[in-house]
Order: structure tokens, then C-alpha cells, then sequence
């Protein structure tokens, strides 16, 4: 009888089915409207890129992890998603070599050298895209942004809003599907796909529905009280592949409620205080990137009340 | 009467797995031939034997004496000779000293047991000394002598008592079953234990996948209007003492407190039922239900089964195993506990037998944490067990202290969630147990 082999382990005995793996696999899925929209627009140009970014990140994860004598855990396709996420914030004129080097900064810099995944405090991808926007401006604006039909103008929309040229601004329609003449990043251009894919997450259950609603809310807020148009300002940019893909990201947002609602309104704040004031046009990367910063410290003054701790107690226990 | 609903926040969904035995009748044991009667059936101070090897016993009759306040006397679940006083194993992974008797198989009833009369006879004082003469313990589990917790301090005001029907651990149906066959006995011991407390409320928490047994319980409460069922929302840990009372009561326990500082005092049903069938035919504890599952489990069945019966008889009646198995778990898959062997007896606080194939008990490899943040959603304390756990990893014991690591119920829903795999649960154990070392060395 006691020659059955018997785990002896602790409680609980049951897991549930999702993981890491799973997780970042639904992601993807939730960025493949994007991908599609990117391709019909963009051309094969535009799924190259995204293809580079995702080999040079997977291949830098495996390389790094070797080198460090750590597992190569590249089967967890958080490097998978981190390169989709470049790739979707590069303009359709970068070269090749500008999607290697952000691939390689993105993983080796700001995720591994930090202790790899869920311990970055910025999301890599768009600390990449900060560092290649600081490295090659010219590579990376205005004059990248090819246009694929023959509409004469090359700028996008928040810097025709930003200049002025209301005239040659496309229509609402279509900055919302992106289909017809909108310039931006590869990704970001058709604020329907992202908003589909967002919602998929949102149902699913991977992000919470706080950071992207509340990022979202403030900014037409704030454009509408600077009297400007706020649908243009939420269907333009980078706001809807920030607010649902980037600025939810896990490792580098705070995992409170309260917290979540606090970084979610101070990344809308940020934004628009580029858009409407600052020098770029553009302000949804950075603005992540700094509350970013800001999330451990947000999260610590967050906690949820603990069951059965009152004011009283924890006073005296202080 | 009006069925009202209660629920907590946080919590998970586990998958269920009870349809298995829900279904099927409730069994009964098969008499035992042997029975294996460890002196530690509760928590507390273990019992000390009253009988020696050759001794004659009847059913029902003292065997262990209880030691101190906080125990409760063992009685023979069988009547026939001691074969042996010596350490046997225990579920506890221990060796314990255990008092083994051989069956004559006639159960002949100890002669001095005589029923106790009725409720309106009883004074609460001898409610309680019954309560504890049967050794009556909780048998949700935990197997904290009733007597204790029906013993309410004089500086504390409890002003009802909360049945946990719950019964919130995947595949077990024990408690299921019990309200389905005895939902008068359930109602009748929460008044007795109403009585022996002198509160005028009762309270009977059920979750609403089992509506069948809220359905008798309301039957069997009849007109009686000092008692409530509560349909409780199916999610787990909601047969969890504190949750359980928030739901009903919608009170909070406070922070290193017991249920009575929130005025309560909470029994699991199989207690009740217990209490009363003690009180009617004067029979201590030594049966109780218990669910013999999983998916290694041929003919998983819900079944009656008497203290001092090994695991393995348990298995064999329900067909055996059907595969190999990789674990076999004493209570249910969230917080019940592995076995290193078979050839253990069920104890009062038996409330499973779960038996996994080897695939379903093989253990995930943890990776690093990607602060999802979901083990804290599902916290039923609100609590962060991602940093908990990475404290305890680095031995901040201080910090896991600051940040209420001692609220922790260890009911694992964290661990369960984690889509890492990581050991959540475990490391917050290690922190508790170094806490509470510091705590006595200090002492």
C-alpha cells in the first residue's frame, strides 16, 4: 500500500488556467485588428518592421538571459508583445536598423538590466521610442510619415491641430477608423482597431477598464475645456494604443484601484498639457513614461483598507 | 420566509468539480473490521487514553480524557477489543499515540448512554457540558472544541450565532448532504446553541449552488422568525469565518480578533447537527460526512464514515483508484492537506478524501512576478500578497508585519490566481510562522 508516490505539497492543490503566457498571447490578439489595419494602409513595409521589431526582441531576450546564466523564458511572449508594441510606434518610413536598436534598448535596457520581466519601472517599448525619438528626430517624425495615397500633406493630425492647417485636417470618421489618409505610427492610426482590441482585454479580464477610461475621459475633458475639439484629440495620436496597451502595462502601473484612477487621470493631465502648451505636438509616450515614475509612489499611499483593520487600530499599532 | 443574499469582496471561482457526488445518495461507511483512533482529533491538548490493550469497549465509550480547557474527550466509534495503545500515523504527517480497537461487529451501545431529554429541559450550563462530554468539535475543518466557543467571555457581547452552510471548498459535498438528509437536526442544534449562549438570533449561511439545501433548511426552520437563511453568492472563500459573517451580518471581525468580538459565534452545520442528535439519543461524536473525490477516484460518493477507519477502506469502497494517484488530500483542493500515505484514519475533522491523477497533481514552475495585480483583487482581506510574498522571500519579517501579514486566512485564493504560478501562499506561511517564533522567543 505505501508504495504509492504520493505528492506531499502545500495548499492549494488547484491553479487556475491562465498564464503569464496566456496573458500575453491574449494581448496580441487584442493588437491584431491594429496589425491589419497597419498592413492595408501601410503596406507590407509596415508588417516588416513589426516582424523585425518581434524577432530582434526575442532574439535579445535568449541572448541576454544566456549571457546572465538566467532560464530563457522567451516562451512567455512578453518579448513578443514588446516588439509588436515598437513596431506599432514607429513611423512606416523608419529604416530596419532603427527597429533593431529600439528592440535591443527595449530588452536589454529597460527590461533585463532592471531584472526582467514585471520588474522594468517603464514600459519598455515606449522608453525605446523615447530614446530613438531623442536619437534620430528627423528618422523618426514628420517627414516618415510617407503617405501611401497621393494626398499631398505628410503631417499628422495633432501637428496640423498644433500649426493651425485646419484645412487639410481629415474628418472625424476618418481619424476614427484610420483607413483614409490619417498619418501617424504604424499602430496607431485607427483608434476603432484599438479600441476593439482594448475592449477584448477588458472583457477578458487581463487589464482593468480604470487606467484606459479614466486616461481617455480626462483628455476630452481637458480639450473640451480648452475649447478645442475633444473627439479629435482622443481618435488622433497615440492615445488610444497608450491608453489601452501601453499605459496598462503591469509592471510599470500601480496594481490599486485608487492608484490606477490617480495615474490614469495624471496620464491625461501630462498629455494635454504637451499637446495644448508644449513643443511637440504629441505628448501620450512621455506622459506614461513619467507617471510611470510615479506608480510605485502612487500605489504605496493607495492600499485598500484591510479587512478588519480600523482607523483607531492602525493608530495605535503606528 | 423571505430568503435574503450576502456575499464579501474579492474571492475566486474556483471549478467546482461537485457534481460528482452532489448527485449521487449519501452513503454509508462499511463497518469497519479495525479502527485507528488517534488521541488528537481536535485542536488542542492531545487526550490521554482511559483504556489499555485487552480492554473490552462499547460503542460510544470514552476511550481518551480530555487534558486542559481547550480539548475534547475521544469516544469508540465501534465496539470490540483494544488491540493496541501505541504511535500510529496521523493526517497530520505525524506519529501520534492512538488507541486501535477490533470490531466484534455488534456495536453494542454503552450502556450508560441515555438520551438528554429535550431543549426546554436543558439549562444553558448543561447544554455546554453536553456539548462537551459528546467531544463535540467544529467539523468544518478547523476542529476547535465546541465547548470553547460556545464559552463566551464575560467582557464580550455576542448577540447570535451564524450556521456556515457555506461549504465554499471545490468538490465537497459533505455539508450538502447533510442539510439535504438532516435539515431539521441542523435547524434544532442552532438552537440549542442559541440557547446555551442566550441570543435570540440565528443565522444559517448556504451558497446558492446548493438552492435544494436552502430550500429544506427553510422548510425545516418552519415559522420559527429567530431564524434566517442566507443564500451566500458562490464564490470561494465564503464558508471562510470572517467572510461568512460579513455576508450575513455584515459586520467585520476586527483585526486580530475573534468572530465574538463582532458579537457572533459561528458553527459549521454539521456541528449543529451534531449537537442535536447528540441531545436526542445521547451518542458522543464518532461519525461524521465526508466526500470521497477527484478524478483518481472511481466512484466518487458522498458518504457517512466513522472516526478511526482508514483513508485506504474509504477509497476501496468507493471503487479504488481508477488511476494512479499523485496526491491524495485530507479536506478539499484549496486548503486541505497532502498525504504521504493511506494507511491514515479519518478524524472528526475529516471533511474529505480528494484524490488527484498524477497529471492533475503535477506542481506549476513559478516565474517572476508580472504585478498583475489580480492576487489582490481576489485578497477576501484586501490584502497585497505580492509584496507580502516578496518580503517574506527576503526575510523583512517586519515588513510583512506592517502591511497586516498576520490577517492573512491562508485560504491560497492568491496562489490559486497567480497566472506566474508563484508560491504566494507559502511564502506568506514562512512569514507568519517566523512572526509568531519572534513573538514567543520575545515573550
Amino acid at each position: 500500500m505505501n508504495d504509492l508516490k504520493l505528492t506531499v505539497s502545500s495548499s492549494p492543490h488547484i491553479r487556475a488556467n491562465h498564464s503569464t503566457a496566456s496573458i500575453m498571447q491574449n494581448v496580441i490578439i487584442a493588437l491584431l485588428p491594429a496589425l491589419a489595419v497597419a498592413g492595408y494602409v501601410f503596406g507590407v513595409w509596415a508588417l516588416a518592421l513589426v516582424a523585425i521589431c518581434v524577432i530582434s526582441c526575442v532574439v535579445t531576450e535568449a541572448i541576454i538571459q544566456k549571457l546572465l546564466k538566467k532560464p530563457v523564458t522567451i516562451n512567455d511572449w512578453s518579448a513578443v508583445v514588446t516588439g509588436v508594441l515598437l513596431g506599432f510606434n514607429l513611423p512606416i518610413g523608419a529604416p530596419w536598423w532603427i527597429a533593431v536598436i529600439g528592440s535591443v534598448f527595449a530588452i536589454a535596457i529597460v527590461k533585463q538590466c532592471f531584472g526582467g520581466l514585471g520588474q522594468n519601472f517603464m514600459n519598455p517599448a515606449l522608453a525605446a521610442r523615447a530614446f530613438l525619438l531623442a536619437s534620430w528626430p528627423t528618422r523618426m517624425t514628420s517627414t516618415a510619415y510617407i503617405p501611401v495615397s497621393d494626398t499631398v500633406t505628410t503631417a499628422t493630425p495633432l501637428a496640423l491641430l498644433k500649426s493651425g492647417e485646419l484645412a487639410s485636417m481629415p474628418t472625424t470618421l476618418d481619424l476614427f477608423t484610420g483607413l483614409n489618409g490619417v498619418y501617424g505610427c504604424i499602430g496607431e492610426i485607427s483608434a476603432l482597431a484599438l479600441i476593439l482590441g482594448g475592449l477584448y482585454l477588458i472583457i477578458r479580464g487581463i487589464i482593468s477598464w480604470r487606467i484606459p477610461v479614466i486616461y481617455i475621459a480626462t483628455v476630452a475633458v481637458i480639450a473640451l475645456v480648452a475649447g478645442q475639439d475633444p473627439l479629435v484629440h482622443i481618435f488622433s495620436g497615440g492615445l488610444m494604443l497608450g491608453a489601452f496597451f501601453m499605459a496598462t502595462d503591469y509592471a510599470s502601473s500601480p496594481v490599486t484601484a485608487k492608484g490606477q484612477i490617480i495615474y490614469a487621470i495624471g496620464c491625461g493631465l501630462i498629455t494635454m498639457i504637451i499637446r495644448l502648451i508644449g513643443g511637440y505636438p504629441e505628448g501620450v509616450s512621455y506622459s506614461i513614461l513619467l507617471m510611470n515614475l510615479t506608480a510605485p509612489l502612487i500605489e504605496r499611499f493607495t492600499k485598500d483598507k484591510v479587512y478588519g483593520v480600523t482607523k483607531a487600530k492602525k493608530e495605535a499599532k503606528a | 420566509m423571505d430568503v435574503k443574499h450576502g456575499t464579501f469582496k474579492g474571492g475566486i471561482h474556483p471549478p467546482y468539480g461537485k457534481e460528482s457526488t452532489a448527485g449521487v445518495p449519501l452513503g454509508f461507511g462499511d463497518a469497519p473490521k479495525v479502527v485507528t483512533i488517534p488521541m488528537s482529533l481536535h485542536i488542542g491538548a492531545p487526550c490521554t487514553p482511559v483504556v489499555k490493550k485487552g480492554d473490552q469497549v462499547y460503542l460510544g465509550q470514552k476511550i481518551g480524557e480530555a487534558n486542559g480547557f481547550v480539548s475534547a474527550p475521544i469516544h469508540a466509534s465501534v465496539s470490540g477489543k483494544v488491540i493496541a495503545v501505541e504511535e500510529k500515523p496521523h493526517p497530520n504527517g505525524d506519529l501520534v499515540m492512538s488507541v486501535v480497537i477490533e470490531s466484534d461487529g455488534q456495536d453494542t451501545v454503552d450502556p450508560a448512554i441515555k438520551p438528554y431529554g429535550s431543549l426546554s429541559e436543558m439549562e444553558p450550563d448543561a447544554i455546554k457540558k453536553m456539548i462537551l462530554d459528546a467531544g463535540i468539535v467544529g467539523l468544518g475543518g478547523a476542529t476547535f472544541p465546541t465547548h470553547v466557543k460556545l464559552a463566551i467571555p464575560p467582557d464580550k457581547h455576542v448577540d447570535c450565532i451564524v450556521l456556515n452552510g457555506a461549504e465554499c471548498e471545490p468538490y465537497l459535498t459533505a455539508d450538502h448532504h447533510l442539510m439535504l438528509t438532516k435539515p431539521e437536526k441542523v435547524v434544532m442544534g442552532l438552537k440549542i446553541a442559541m440557547k446555551s449562549v442566550g441570543v435570540s438570533k440565528g443565522y444559517i449561511g448556504v451558497e446558492d449552488n446548493k438552492n435544494d439545501a436552502i430550500e429544506a433548511l427553510v422548510k425545516a426552520a418552519g415559522s420559527d422568525t429567530g431564524i434566517e437563511v442566507y443564500s451566500l453568492h458562490t464564490k470561494y472563500p465564503q464558508g471562510a469565518e470572517k467572510q461568512l459573517i460579513t455576508a450575513v451580518t455584515g459586520r467585520e471581525v476586527p483585526s486580530g480578533g475573534l468572530p465574538a468580538d463582532a458579537g457572533v459565534v459561528v458553527m459549521n452545520v454539521g456541528t449543529a447537527a451534531q449537537i442535536a442528535e447528540t441531545m436526542e439519543t445521547g451518542m458522543p461524536l464518532y461519525k461524521r460526512n465526508l466526500t470521497c473525490t477527484g478524478d483518481a477516484i472511481k466512484n466518487p460518493q458522498t458518504l457517512e464514515v466513522r472516526v478511526g477507519v482508514e483513508l485506504q477502506s474509504v477509497i476501496d469502497q468507493c471503487g479504488g483508484f481508477a488511476s494512479d494517484p499523485g496526491k491524495v488530500i485530507m479536506g478539499g483542493p484549496m486548503m486541505g492537506v497532502t498525504q504521504f500515505q493511506t494507511n491514515v484514519p479519518v478524524i472528526k475533522g475529516t471533511s474529505g478524501i480528494l484524490c488527484l491523477t498524477v497529471e492533475s497533481a503535477k506542481i506549476p514552475e513559478p516565474s517572476n512576478c508580472i504585478h498583475c495585480g489580480k492576487c489582490m483583487t481576489v485578497c477576501p482581506i484586501h490584502l497585497q500578497p505580492l509584496y507580502l510574498s516578496e518580503y517574506s522571500q527576503r526575510n523583512r519579517w517586519d515588513k510583512c508585519e506592517q502591511n497586516n501579514v498576520m490577517d492573512c486566512i491562508e485560504c491560497g485564493s492568491c496562489s490559486f490566481i497567480c497566472p506566474a504560478k508563484r508560491t504566494l501562499i507559502s511564502s506568506i506561511r514562512v512569514a507568519k510562522r517566523e512572526i509568531i517564533a519572534q513573538r514567543r522567543k520575545g515573550n
